[in-house]
């Protein structure tokens, strides 16, 4: 029976989610009628069927990501148009070279049967033989039309695992799983890259940012500034660019053999969505005006919750502002993005008791400043300048005149 | 000063068949071929639409490592290469299908670069047509540069209809912003060389929409180097064939070049590794499928008389197509990676011979030592 397998449909892809099968078991399909549809990083994409006949077992459901390559259908074929499927234009494995495969003698269409006489050992090189008997795989059992190679196997014993998991028995416990979106897993990958090779530190500190707030009130106010959108996270941009320039080491990047100081600032501004944390960048923020920089990073916003941001718009970062306030807390310690030295999280402004010059108690807007760095780029002593001089900044825009 | 917008009509767009298929006049362009004459511009497109929509399908199968579609710019590129001559020189570019289906290249031929399995395709001296150029817009200075070869050949403005050739290059809108394509008209202009340059406006450069391409129609372009331009209904397979006719009659007989601009829609994605509805929405690809290039062909030719056994035929003419275009693409060969170390020098040089050696003992060893 041919069995369809993942193609790589962008000229280099590696995996895609499975959407949405648009056929089931037993159903009889024509060539080129759609069989389901697949998200890859690029695009929604609907899969034709390479062949006619009637549709067999499903072998990937709904909201799973497999790799290209993976066996999604077969299809009892109906007619004489069977082809031996010709898949992985696409890197199969990362590192590994193109193996050569073997090719079956003409007329044969059971490339991707497992061999049906128990005399034929399969091909595979020792060490993958130990493997496969290390991980418990059958080698007659591994799809593969020629020599079977490491990720042959890895991934048999891949789908096996996952394939085989719902259907151990008892009754499940009180979990469900729920499939990782692609988004989820671009940040899990982010952040475990940085935690385990970037060692933080992160410094805190209140600041009565009172002045700040007067000051997005009388700008919301000014009808010369009524199509900018303004809020005191926009103030927090311009004062981190302006103490970037102060401390440009919290703007470098650790590069093993040297530190790259970096003349641009590349501000990433942190975003919920519906996805899930999108981290679109103001590219120059340094050299733009209050409004511009409210235009720009309102526009990203905007594209990044709409879903249609584009990678190129997320990459290059240098520093990052993360607006934890907007959840109703007070801080935390953010973990850097990958390549960058610094990250600054803006915690809740809200009314609080603070003494003042005069030793009085009296009610101010008061937020809280969480910084975390890398501490092979820079010491307690830049990162401690950088966030006084944000503080700072926040406690007196006026200040901004004099830097 | 006022301002012109690219997609303005301002500019008079030649039209001789309207979308729901009435037959129209204009002054600019007269096209007076028969009924059959039309069934077989309508075979044209419609077999070129079946080539294209099959192989981006065999993409999907997994068959192909990318294809660029052509889908909607079929009347664009077969009412222009139509009016080519045998001896006439066409250089298309990727997107060209349409082009190489009526120069008469086997359309399997077309697949082999995308499936990994060959440099090229054909012979370009045998169908008169040059491999599909890559770069963007180079393939207008390969143009311009065989239209030179013919005028110094003599084979331009002699009077003899059997000798007198020309050339017609095709390019996208995006194309028109390198300066290859500057460099090339401004050439062909000086030399007053019989080349047609077809620019197929459909609108988008990947994701980049024509108004960032241009301030003014891009038919205005040939003002400035001193020759005629003309804008045609790209969707229009007459009037592409009727203004084409005229262009390389004008450009044989030795008067020089012509720019044509086919105002047309790429309907489909920039590839099959694009999405463009990140970057259009559907109100205007509703807009263009309702100027179906095939669509008004077809009412035409249901107003002239009952057409519909031929359609049928051709139906079953298409889908035969679609099989045989299949079944070409799995059964071609695959090529020897060992040949690679033979395409370096045109003399063997000892090196990569040494490499190929030991290639060939490595892939010996990988498919012979384990079994």
């Amino acid at each position: 029976m041919p069995t369809f397998r993942l193609p790589d449909v962008g000229e280099g892809l590696t995996e895609a989610e499975v959407v949405r099968w648009c056929v089931a078991p037993g159903d009889t399909v024509k060539v080129n009628e759609v069989l389901l549809e697949i998200e890859t990083a690029k695009s929604v994409v609907e899969l034709p069927s390479p062949f006619a006949g009637v549709v067999g077992e499903l072998l990937v459901p709904e909201g799973r990501t497999v790799p290209v390559g993976t066996p999604l259908v077969s299809v009892e074929a109906a007619g004489s148009e069977r082809q031996a499927m010709l898949v992985g234009y696409g890197p199969r494995d990362e590192g590994a070279p193109q193996r050569r495969r073997r090719r079956v003698p003409a007329g044969a269409t059971a490339t991707l049967e497992p061999p049906a006489a128990p005399a034929a050992r399969p091909m595979a090189k020792p060490p993958v033989r130990k493997l496969a008997k290390d991980l418990g795989v059958d080698l007659t059992q591994v799809p593969c039309d020629g020599l079977i190679t490491r990720s042959d196997v890895e991934a048999f014993a891949r789908d096996r695992d996952v394939v085989s998991e719902p259907s151990t028995g008892e009754p499940p416990a009180r979990e469900h799983r729920v499939p990782m979106t692609a988004v989820r897993r671009a940040t899990a990958a982010a952040m475990v890259q940085s935690a385990f090779t970037a060692p933080h530190v992160t410094e805190w500190l209140q600041v009565d940012v009172s002045a700040t707030v007067e000051l997005v009130d009388r700008l919301r106010a000014d009808r010369a500034w009524k199509d900018v959108t303004i809020s005191p996270t926009l103030l927090v941009l311009r004062a981190v660019c302006l103490a970037l320039q102060r401390t440009p080491e919290l703007n470098a990047a650790w590069a093993d053999e040297e530190i790259v100081m970096r003349d641009a600032v590349h501000l990433g501004v942190a975003a919920a969505t519906d996805r899930g944390l999108v981290v679109p960048v103001v590219r120059d923020a340094q050299s733009l005006d209050l409004r511009t920089l409210a235009g720009r990073t309102a526009e990203l916003v905007a594209t990044a919750r709409a879903g249609t941001i584009q990678p190129a718009q997320m990459a290059g970062g240098t520093f990052t502002v993360t607006n934890v306030g907007v959840f109703g807390v007070d801080g935390g310690t953010p973990i850097l993005p990958p390549g960058q030295t610094g990250i600054l999280a803006v915690g809740a402004i809200a009314r609080r008791p603070w003494v003042d010059e005069h030793d009085a108690v009296v009610p101010r807007w008061v937020t809280t400043l969480a910084l975390s760095f890398d501490h092979r780029v820079v010491d307690g002593e830049q990162g401690s300048r950088f966030l006084t001089d944000v503080a700072d900044l926040l406690r007196d825009p006026g200040l901004a005149l004099a830097w | 000063m006022h301002h012109e917008s690219a997609t303005a009509n301002n500019v008079q767009l030649v039209q001789l068949l309207t979308p729901d298929g009435q037959r129209v006049e204009h002054p600019d362009a007269a096209w007076t071929g028969s009924t059959d004459d039309l069934l077989a511009l309508h075979r044209d497109l419609v077999l070129t639409r079946r080539v294209d929509t099959e192989a981006f399908a065999l993409q999907r199968h997994g068959e192909l490592g990318l294809w660029p579609p052509c889908k909607g710019q079929e009347a664009a590129q077969v009412g222009t290469a139509r009016a080519l001559r045998p001896q006439d020189m066409a250089f298309a570019s990727y997107r060209g299908h349409g082009v190489a289906w009526v120069r008469g290249v086997p359309p399997e031929n077309l697949l082999g670069m995308y499936r990994g399995t060959t440099l090229g395709g054909w012979d370009p001296a045998e169908f008169n047509l040059a491999l599909p150029a890559i770069i963007i817009g180079a393939q207008t200075l390969h143009a311009t540069g065989y239209a030179m070869g013919l005028t110094l050949d003599g084979a331009v403005g002699t009077g003899d209809a059997d000798r007198d050739a020309a050339v017609m290059v095709y390019l996208g809108d995006g194309a028109t912003s390198q300066g290859d394509v500057l460099e090339a008209m401004s050439w062909a202009a000086s030399f007053s060389l019989p080349v047609v340059f077809v620019v197929e406006n459909n609108h988008y450069a990947i994701s980049v929409p024509v108004t960032r391409q241009t301030a003014v129609p891009l038919v205005r372009r040939a003002d400035g180097f001193g020759f005629p331009g003309i804008r045609v209904d790209g969707n229009d397979v007459l009037a592409c064939h009727a203004v084409a006719t005229a262009a390389l009659e004008r450009a044989r007989e030795g008067h020089g070049p012509t720019l044509i601009e086919a105002v047309t829609y790429r309907m489909g994605a920039h590839t099959t590794s694009d999405d463009p509805t990140r970057y259009r929405d559907g109100t205007e690809s509703d807009d263009w499928a309702a100027r179906d290039p095939i669509d008004r062909v077809r009412a035409h030719l249901q107003q002239l008389g009952d057409h519909s056994a031929a359609f049928a035929a051709l139906e079953d003419e298409a889908e035969q197509l679609g099989v045989d275009l299949r079944a070409a693409c799995a059964a071609m060969p695959e090529p020897d990676l060992a040949d690679q170390f033979d395409r370096v020098f045109v003399d063997p040089d000892p090196d990569l011979q040494r490499q190929r050696g030991d290639y060939v003992a490595w892939r010996s060893l990988e498919t012979g030592g384990v079994a």
